[in-house]
C-alpha cells in the first residue's frame, strides 16, 4: 500500500464520519462545523485527483463562502446552546431503512457495470486548459453557459435583495 | 488495494445517501440546506472522478462540477434570505410551522 492510498483513505474516512456527524448532532452549530471538515475532505479528494482548480474553487466557494453563510444564519435564527428537538424514532429508523436500501441498490448497480475508458491522450486540467474552453465560443466551448451562469448570478443577488426588502415595507 | 474509479463512487455513493437521511430526518430548515449541500457535492465528486478515470481527454465533467459550484451558492443565499424572512415572521424555522403560503 503506497503512502497516497493511505492519503485517500484517510481522507474518505474523515468525509463519511463528519457527514454522519453533521446529520445525526442535535446541535446546529455543530453539524455547521462538521459540514465544513465534510467540505474540506472532499477538497482533499479533488488534490489528491490532481484537479488542483477544483479544490481551489471548492475551499473558496463553499468552505469560504457557504458556511460562513449558513454559520451567520443559525447566529440570526437560534438561540444559542439550545438543542435540536428529538425525532421520532420510527421516523428516524424508516428513513435509515430506505437510504441503505438505496445504497445497496446503487453499489450493486455500479459494480455490476464495466465501465469503458478512452484511449486517447489525456487533457492536463491546468488553469490555462480550462480558461481557453470556458471562454471558447466554437463547438465544445463553455462561453455560453458561462454568460447564462453569470445571469444566474445577477438574478439571485438582486432576489435576495427584494426577498430582505419585502418585510420591512409590508410588515403591519 | 489501489483507488480507483469504484472507491470515489462508493464515497460520493455514501455521501449522497446521508445526506438523504438528514434531508429525511431533519426538521430545522438550515440543516436540511446541510443535506442538500452534501448532495450536491457527492455530485461534484461523482463527476470529477468519471472525468479523471474514463474521459481524461476532455474536460466536461470538470466544467458541470463548476457549474454546479456556481448554481449551489447562489441556490445557498437565496434559501438562507428566504430561511431568515420566515424566522422573522414565524419565529421558527422549523417545516411543520412553515405550512401556510402568503394568501
Amino acid at each position: 500500500m503506497k503512502g497516497s492510498d493511505i492519503i485517500f483513505y484517510l481522507l474518505a474516512t474523515l468525509c463519511v464520519v463528519f457527514a454522519l456527524l453533521s446529520v445525526t448532532t442535535r446541535q446546529i452549530f455543530r453539524a455547521a462545523i462538521y459540514l465544513l471538515f465534510t467540505l474540506i475532505g472532499i477538497a482533499g479528494i479533488y488534490f489528491w485527483l490532481q484537479y488542483e482548480f477544483i479544490a481551489a474553487v471548492q475551499i473558496v466557494v463553499y468552505v469560504g463562502g457557504i458556511v460562513v453563510l449558513i454559520i451567520f444564519s443559525i447566529f440570526l435564527t437560534q438561540q444559542t446552546g439550545e438543542q435540536l428537538p428529538k425525532q421520532k424514532l420510527d421516523r428516524k429508523i424508516f428513513a435509515a431503512l430506505a437510504v441503505f436500501a438505496g445504497f445497496a441498490l446503487t453499489m450493486v448497480q455500479i459494480y455490476q457495470h464495466t465501465f469503458f475508458e478512452t484511449d486517447e491522450m489525456a487533457i492536463t486540467p491546468t488553469v490555462e486548459n480550462i480558461g481557453k474552453k470556458m471562454l471558447a465560443v466554437d463547438s465544445g466551448g463553455y462561453a455560453l453557459p458561462f454568460e447564462v451562469i453569470s445571469i444566474l448570478l445577477l438574478a439571485a443577488l438582486i432576489g435576495c435583495i427584494v426577498i430582505a426588502l419585502r418585510t420591512k415595507t409590508e410588515s403591519k | 488495494m489501489q483507488p480507483g474509479l469504484y472507491h470515489i463512487l462508493f464515497l460520493s455513493t455514501a455521501l449522497f445517501f446521508i445526506g438523504v437521511y438528514g434531508f429525511l430526518t431533519r426538521r430545522n430548515l438550515i440543516t436540511m440546506l446541510m443535506s442538500i449541500e452534501l448532495i450536491l457535492n457527492s455530485v461534484n465528486l461523482n463527476f470529477i472522478a468519471f472525468n479523471k478515470y474514463l474521459w481524461p481527454n476532455q474536460m466536461d465533467g470538470l466544467f458541470f462540477t463548476l457549474f454546479i459550484i456556481a448554481i449551489a451558492a447562489a441556490e445557498a443565499a437565496v434559501a438562507i434570505a428566504i430561511i431568515i424572512n420566515l424566522y422573522r415572521s414565524h419565529n421558527s424555522i422549523d417545516v411543520e410551522n412553515a405550512e401556510d403560503l402568503k394568501y
